[in-house]
């Protein structure tokens, strides 16, 4: 593996430490090709949000990240995924996706709480990394919870089952599952697309306070959003990077005309 | 719909928008919806109406064999000769052989059935699934009897070559066959219920560093639980309602069952039994069919409920 960082277009935005370096991404579902040598920097402890058109293959990317696409049979990486500091391409075949979703957890447009007390739910993570001892578990499990902010609504009823939590909870109660293990990066894929007015906010207050501790992808299609979380943030169309920037220049002076028509809602 | 909501419609038309073709198309929908209802409603009926005949008749005979045989003897005794001079009726004996070859039989079914169903939704490619699953069901489809002689001619004598005391009819080899007939059952509920767990929970167990196999574990049997709890409950049904390989591997002889290795009857061996010979209609003999009958539908009633409240005390929401 090469251990020098890559130098690719997107280095002219590198202003900090990077977590992980995309270079010339290409996935395809089977026959059918959804990411076109996409190419951008990760900052770490920072978040950097994608923002592009439905099915330009956001969500892709997303999941490209942590290795989900290796579920179903047929698709395929080429190109790189750079982790650092350990400097492994985590889309190379050769490396193990389960040791990939150790590092990087993820939160889902739905929320998907497993059938069970919310407790085991948040402690889930713990124990498939080997954590198993009580006062560990239990003080990850409240701190977990803590950090999204869904600590006091459910300390009383931690044995509970998850599908007792309104919508909003349960979403929150995924991220502390995701926040439960440390992971050294957090991918969410429109985490508040299915929630209300008063819920977003929260999640959203809940980015902002998790962004300087943790490297977060998030994808989103409400362009506030991306600017009020985001430090960074990339414009995809149809599968391709049209542009990377800190999310004040993208919001305020892109370089594409692609990206200013999207953000100003002329297309997509 | 009323023929007053109807008359309704004329009214209210206008809040009906053009789009609908006409007030005789709203009638005749209602009119289709009303007949569909009235079918489905006894076709319900006439599934439940069965029922309650066979449980009339069998409930009819007990209380006629009850009016002579007390219940506590039934209840207690340890021997059944229903046909001798001084006839014994006690009902445990063919219990335990019944509980004796159904716990056999899911002591087989359960623990493949399981490993199969996991295998299958987890684990197979499509084409893989694709061959395995008819294959089942042509298991299923074999006819009892066959299994019965494949249990007395051909399982028994390879099992007493290394179990030296097996009887030649014994309770192992027809409840490790009866474990073999359910197995599709069970696999084809559970497995289903595996499946209906939706990927979105798969992923967010792999998401977090899971295994398939953690996965399956953690995961698909916690949220399939109430499906997987109905699969082997089915099973349980179907072993203990089973009769033609127990008729003919188990033995005839009615007493407590306690060793496998041994024949013993069980509650349908025995009335297929009986019900052969050529007893008199008033015989108290002929009633002990019902009250076996009875004793066996009662069990099965037992471990329904048992299914009923596990689904309902763990229905899963997605
Ligand atoms: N499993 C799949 N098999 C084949 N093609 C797929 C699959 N999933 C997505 N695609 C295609 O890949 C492209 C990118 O899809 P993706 O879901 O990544 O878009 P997205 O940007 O997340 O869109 P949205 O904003 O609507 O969620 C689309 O053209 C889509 O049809
Ligand atoms: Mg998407």
């Amino acid at each position: 593996m090469d251990a020098s960082i890559p130098t690719k277009p997107a280095d002219a935005h590198i202003d900090g430490p990077v977590r992980a370096h995309v270079v010339n991404l290409s996935f395809y579902y089977g026959e059918k090709q959804a990411l076109f040598d996409v190419s951008f920097p990760i900052h770490d402890r920072k978040a950097t949000a994608l923002i592009g058109p439905s099915g330009c293959g956001k969500s892709t990317l997303l999941r490209a990240l942590n290795r989900m696409h290796d579920l179903y049979p047929g698709n395929r990486y080429e190109g790189e995924v750079i982790l650092y500091p350990e400097q492994i391409n985590i889309v190379s075949p050769e490396v193990d996706p389960m040791l990939v979703r150790l590092k990087i957890g993820m939160v889902f447009q739905k929320p998907n709480p497993f059938p069970k007390p919310i407790y085991d739910n948040v402690a889930a993570g713990l124990w498939v990394r080997g954590i198993r001892k009580k006062s560990i578990v239990d003080e990850r499990v409240e701190q977990a919870l803590k950090q999204a902010a869904l600590w006091d609504e459910v300390k009383d009823r931690l044995r509970t089952s998850a599908y007792g939590l309104s919508g909003g909870q349960q979403q929150r109660l995924c991220i502390a599952r995701a926040l439960a293990p440390d992971p050294e990066m957090l991918l969410l894929d429109e985490p508040t697309s299915a929630l209300d007015p008063i819920a977003t906010a929260r999640i959203e207050e809940l980015m902002a306070e998790l962004a300087p501790s943790v490297t977060i992808v998030i994808v989103t299609h409400n362009m506030q959003q991306a600017a009020r979380i985001s430090s960074y943030t990339a414009f995809m169309h149809i599968g391709c990077m049209v542009e990377f920037d800190k999310t004040t220049t993208i919001f305020t002076t892109p370089k594409e005309s692609r990206t200013q028509d999207y953000i100003t809602g002329r297309f997509g | 719909m009323t023929t007053a909501e109807l008359s309704g419609v004329s009214e209210r038309r206008a809040n009906y928008g053009r789009l609908v073709a006409s007030e005789a198309f709203l009638r005749r929908r209602a009119i289709t919806g009303n007949v569909i209802g009235v079918l489905l409603f006894l076709a319900a009926a006439l599934s439940v109406l069965i029922t309650a005949g066979i449980v009339f008749v069998l409930l009819q005979e007990s209380i006629l064999f009850f009016r002579q045989v007390s219940i506590l003897d039934f209840l207690t005794d340890t021997e059944w000769t229903p046909v001798f001079e001084n006839p014994r009726f006690g009902i445990i004996t063919l219990v335990s052989g019944t509980l004796m070859t159904t716990l056999i039989g899911l002591a087989v079914a359960v623990p493949a059935g399981t490993i199969l169903s996991i295998y299958l939704s987890e684990f197979a490619r499509h084409r893989t699934r694709e061959i395995i699953k008819p294959i089942l069901e042509l298991l299923a489809g074999v006819p009892t009897v066959a299994f019965g002689y494949f249990a007395l001619f051909f399982l028994t004598p390879i099992f007493q070559t290394f179990i030296p005391n097996l009887s030649g009819f014994n309770l192992l080899v027809p409840g490790i066959v009866i474990g073999i007939m359910i197995l599709p059952y069970i696999v084809s509920v559970a497995e289903d219920a595996m499946r209906a767990v939706p990927d979105s929970l798969r992923e967010g167990a792999f998401a977090l560093g899971f295994t398939r196999y953690q996965t399956a574990v953690r995961v698909v049997i916690p949220g399939a639980f109430s499906g997987v709890t109905a699969a082997y409950l089915l099973g349980m049904s179907r072993a203990v309602g089973e009769t033609m390989v127990v008729a003919i591997a188990a033995g005839q002889q009615a007493k407590i069952a306690l060793n496998p290795l041994e024949g013993a009857a069980t509650i349908t061996a025995y009335i297929v039994q009986i019900s052969l010979g050529d007893l008199p209609h008033n015989s108290l003999a002929y009633l002990t069919i019902f009250v076996a009958g009875l004793t066996l539908f009662l069990m099965t009633l037992v471990f329904n409920l048992i299914a009923f409240w596990l689904r309902k005390k763990y229905r899963e929401i997605y």
